[in-house]
């Protein structure tokens, strides 16, 4: 059997052994985010950049209590932001933030409706930030030339949408992923529109390094079992995929021989 | 002088560093990041980075997001 003890894959110049990535917003509360990130196992955690005391609840811990940097690796992101100027700011604020961590989530926006990313203004802001110094993994559409062409540019990651931004669709376009993760020479994630444990499992299935989500936890009725479920999900496909799977066949094949049979 | 913070107008004494600001915000020592006018100002330089009359500022931190 293929040994999966030593399967890990790398980010900046380090190993994570949980490829399941998970965000930190729309918990009922700090001890619901933290049960829900235990049970999912994830090595990397994302937050977002806000004002200080807007958003959130007075006395409330700081996310970054919850989650030490010395135990996870924060991956702040730019949610929000609709363009390259807003974009690069977040980082920079991140990375001061962070004591000058320099691994980043980017997405720019196209509209409010879709969530879907505003590519433009996502590869100028994704070659400001790498010229700046940041390890950059950027979310982006289920597009192949422009996952390459992030890639060149020098993002650490490309990150394609499942489906929109917590809508739960699942993967909409599997064979754009699959392409996209062929051409790839960096980790391919999903990141965005995973509903439930089987699409992660696809996900992995179609040879993605990993997958990114948050609602898909956060919104399920109990969130920590979920988070398990995820974890289990994440590593069956991967498992699937190392393993290579049968090939599909219209008919059917039986599984008992034929010969010997006595009638 | 006037200044504007997270985008709410507030007071401060003429001739206040950012330092200044932050404690009377009583934000000394929590985990934030400022930027004045937009252009990142890192901690370091809290003590002397002397703030102007209607300079606009962000504080900000780290929350819970996707």
């Amino acid at each position: 059997m293929t040994d999966v003890s030593n399967d890990t894959f790398s980010l900046a110049g380090r190993e994570y052994r949980s490829r399941l990535l998970v965000g930190t917003g729309k918990y009922k509360d700090m001890d619901e985010t933290r049960a829900a990130i235990e049970a999912s196992g994830a090595e990397i955690v994302t937050i977002a950049v806000r004002r200080t005391n807007i958003g959130q609840n007075k006395g409330e811990p700081n996310i970054l209590d919850v989650l030490p940097p010395d135990r996870f690796t924060i991956l702040p992101n730019t949610a929000g932001c609709y363009d390259q100027k807003t974009a690069v700011r977040t980082c920079k604020l991140a990375r001061e933030l962070l004591d000058g961590h320099t691994l980043v989530k980017l997405e720019v926006l196209g509209d409010e409706k879709t969530l879907f990313p505003d590519v433009i203004q996502t590869l100028a802001a994704a070659e400001e930030l790498v010229k700046d110094g940041f390890d950059v993994m950027v979310y982006t559409n289920d597009d192949p030339i422009v996952a390459k062409r992030l890639e060149e540019i020098g993002c650490i990651a490309v990150m394609p949408l499942a489906a929109p931004i917590g809508s739960g669709l699942g993967i909409r376009n599997k064979l754009n992923i699959m392409t996209i993760v062929e051409n790839a020479k960096v980790p391919i994630l999903v990141d965005a529109g995973v509903g439930t444990a089987s699409d992660a499992a696809v996900a992995m299935e179609l040879g993605c390094d990993g997958v990114l989500m948050n609602t898909a936890i956060a919104a399920a009725r109990d969130p920590v079992l979920m988070a398990s479920a995820m974890r289990k999900a994440i590593e069956a496909g991967r498992e699937a995929f190392l393993a290579g799977r049968m090939p599909a066949k219209r008919f059917a094949s039986a599984s008992s021989p034929l010969d010997g049979l006595f009638f | 002088m006037k200044i504007q913070v997270n985008g709410q107008d507030q007071k401060l004494k003429d001739e206040a560093t950012l330092a200044d600001l932050v404690e009377a915000m009583g934000l000394q020592g929590k985990r934030i990041a400022i930027e004045v006018n937009e252009e990142l100002v890192p901690r370091g330089e809290f003590d002397h980075h002397a703030l102007r009359e209607a300079d606009r500022i962000e504080i900000v931190q780290a929350i819970g997001g996707g």
